[in-house]
């Protein structure tokens, strides 16, 4: 580009070069506009894919929820020969396993993060967490095993204590006998109580590594500093280490929890079917979502397959609401922009 | 080992030094820490074991342990209280249930790895279980007879068309929300981040529903691929997209700032350095959907025989094959189920070891 010089002022001072600012175009390559396009529809595809997933779910629920209305929610039968379905009682089963499980994971996945983070030697540490990563791994069948042939013998026993000592108490209360000679071993048997210990297995892992994660994180010099005024190690934990993680205690709790809600397996090989509405976690017998699905899909027909599909946009939704509230939880505990060189 | 008593040892020639002041061990742990723990666990064991010989009308070893962990606990801060001020007596007790809780995770996970392996060792035992089907085999047949061999390749079949469908995709997608950006990038983060949360059961029914019922398909291998596939591409893009994020952003302006375009700077900066965090989530995912039953439950059918075509007929994978197996009830074929069980966690180890190569290559970067 040719620029005319101006002419020189009269007054003789030196010509003055008229700047403009240039124009820096930020457009991109050729070969830059192909990738992001690409990308862009790689993307969208993903979105389009994943979220008919949850458009269909909810569409094809419509029909159910139009038949049967409210009365899907607190219904608690599942006997589609009569058309009474509901999901109340399974839904019920579905907390009362994933609470369970939790109550049985969040201790034990809370000292394990302490004690790998806080307690262990240096240099045992990383094994710890690779086990731990292990643990996560381990197929959820694996642990369906491990809670029908080596747990439900033990638990079992422990149950019938529970009812024998703490009867009164209607949440361990048990309709049987428990201190008969020959106690009714199948009243104790395929319970919640049972079914939440794989779930737990599964799920506290999870909760394990967020928790880690976030304690590892805690400030050194203000952990160096209670040790330094003279508190003992528990101390430092106390007011450093736990209130520095409560986000990630929290959102990992919330994140084992979601995945609790949607276990499958474990759940179905322990388990016997039972609508009834109760709250009995010792007695045998309750269902789950998950469960009522793998249960019941092989001989729905296109209604029944329906309501299994609403039953399961259900437990979606509230999965869905737990892991965005854990989300929120976890976010707000670290920062999770990208790293700086 | 050679003595070289003859030279003489000569003493340095240097002053002595002034009376140094011995070196104070920080970390010793005075006798009343040392044995205040051992001796409380030794106590609380005999006391447990008095109450449930002679006292109580209790029994077994689940209860037994149980009562000697509380005892224990107990012992211990009565214990330390006598010598010690408040604090250090929940210091003490805090440590205490700590470790405990970190050793029943432990016996937790060792249990069910030895357990598996342990039932499994009647029907591994036979090299025919590697290396035959279950076609023909009757439920009171031995386990010399019948094999896990068609569950192997089908579950090899089924994950690696998984696997060749959502790599692309998933870090396909995890490049445009890191890279890409925008407002599109953010809707799409959002509902990937919505779809991890999909229950495993709730992506095979949906298969089930949309190809087997819907479309017609059959039950097959393919199907199965498909459930699997919607179970995990959630969770690889979003590990990859993690292991985008992480990728510090000087590595990119520095490459963009040399005069490469967008697209080499992915392709030539960002994705290399992400390598191992991109591994590590798709293996993670993997692991995921070799170990899941639910989505092949509904979508393979469960075949007895060797089958290669994903396309047509039933397919068999190691999870349903054990859970059938386990279901079953024969004793026999529970022993074959935990025979596949153990190929599975095997499988998943190796898988696992991998992976935590690879995390390490990229801790030591």
């Amino acid at each position: 580009m040719t620029t005319l010089l101006p002419e020189a002022p009269p007054d003789g001072d030196p010509p003055l070069v008229q700047d403009r600012p240039r124009v820096v175009s930020p457009g991109f390559t050729t070969g830059d506009q192909v990738f992001r396009r690409g990308t862009t529809v790689i993307g969208v595809l993903v979105l389009v894919i994943t979220g008919a997933i949850g458009l269909f779910l909810g569409y094809q629920s419509i029909p159910t929820l139009q038949r049967y209305g409210l009365g899907f929610f607190t219904e608690n039968q599942w006997r589609p020969e009569n058309d009474v379905i509901g999901i109340s009682s399974t839904l019920l089963g579905t907390l009362q396993v994933a609470l369970l499980a939790l109550a049985m994971a969040f201790p034990l996945a809370l000292g394990t993060a302490l004690f790998i983070t806080e307690y262990a030697p240096g240099r045992l540490r990383s094994g710890l967490v690779s086990l731990i990563d292990l643990m996560a791994a381990i197929p959820s069948i694996v642990w369906g095993l491990w809670g029908f042939f080596l747990i439900q013998p033990h638990a079992k026993n422990i149950a019938r204590w529970l009812t024998e000592y703490a009867g009164w108490v209607p949440f361990f209360h048990v309709d049987t006998d428990p201190t008969a000679a020959l106690w009714a071993q199948t009243r104790f048997t395929s319970s919640v109580f049972i079914a939440s210990f794989p779930v737990a297995m599964m799920i506290l892992p999870m909760a394990c590594a967020v928790m880690r994660g976030v304690f590892a994180q805690a400030p050194a010099g203000e952990r160096e500093a209670a040790l330094a005024l003279g508190g003992t190690q528990w101390g430092a934990i106390r007011t450093v280490v736990i209130p520095f993680g409560q986000g990630g205690i929290i959102g990992g709790t919330m994140l084992a929890l979601g995945r609790a809600l949607g276990e499958t397996i474990a759940v179905v090989l322990i388990i016997s079917p039972d609508f009834d509405l109760k709250v009995r976690p010792l007695e045998v017998g309750t269902e789950t979502v998950s469960a009522l699905i793998a249960g019941r899909f092989g001989e729905a027909t296109s209604a029944q397959l329906s309501a299994l599909l609403t039953a399961g946009f259900v437990l979606f939704l509230i999965t869905l609401v737990v892991n965005t509230v854990a989300a929120i939880f976890v976010g707000r505990s670290r920062s999770g922009s990208a790293t700086d060189l | 080992m050679t003595v070289l008593s003859e030279r003489p040892v000569r003493a340095p020639a240097e002053p002595t030094p002034p009376a140094r002041e011995p070196r104070r061990d920080v970390r010793s742990r005075s006798v009343d820490e040392q044995l205040s723990v051992p001796g409380a666990a030794v106590s609380a064991f005999a006391l447990v074991w008095v109450a449930f010989t002679y006292v109580l009308p209790w029994s077994g070893k689940v209860g037994f342990a149980f009562c000697w962990l509380l005892a224990f606990l107990v012992i211990l801060t009565a214990l330390t209280a006598l010598t010690s001020p408040r604090p250090v007596v929940v210091n003490r007790l805090m440590s205490a249930l700590v470790s405990a809780a970190a050793l029943v995770v432990g016996l937790a996970l060792a249990s069910a790895v030895v357990y598996t392996l342990v039932r499994s060792a009647g029907s591994l035992r036979h090299l025919g279980f590697f290396t035959s089907d279950m076609s023909g085999v009757r439920p009171t047949d031995p386990l010399t007879r019948g094999g896990v061999l068609h569950a192997m390749v089908g579950s090899i079949i089924e994950i690696a068309i998984a696997v060749t469908i959502t790599v692309p995709l998933g870090i396909g997608t995890a490049v445009f929300m890191s890279e890409v950006g925008g407002r599109l990038a953010k809707v799409v983060r959002t509902v990937v981040e919505a779809m991890t949360a999909l229950p495993s059961i709730v992506a095979g029914l949906f298969i089930y529903t949309v190809l087997i019922i819907a479309l017609g398909f059959n039950r097959s291998g393919f199907a199965a691929a498909m459930a699997i596939s919607v179970m995990i591409l959630p969770i690889i893009a979003r590990g990859s997209d993690i292991a985008l994020r992480i990728v510090p952003n000087g590595l990119r302006e520095a490459s963009l700032a040399l005069g490469s375009s967008q697209w080499q700077t992915v392709w030539r900066v960002v994705l290399p350095t992400a390598r191992p965090g991109l591994t590590t989530a798709v293996i993670l995912g993997i692991a995921r959907g070799v170990g899941e039953t639910s989505p092949v439950l509904l979508t393979s059918g469960a075949s007895t025989f060797l089958g290669f075509n994903p396309l047509t007929g039933a397919m068999n994978s190691l999870p349903l094959y054990v859970f059938s197996a386990v279901r079953s009830g024969q004793t026999l074929y529970i022993a074959r189920g935990f025979g596949a069980a153990s190929v599975l966690l095997l499988l998943v180890l190796v898988l696992f070891v991998i992976m935590r190569r690879l995390a390490r290559q990229q801790a030591t970067r």
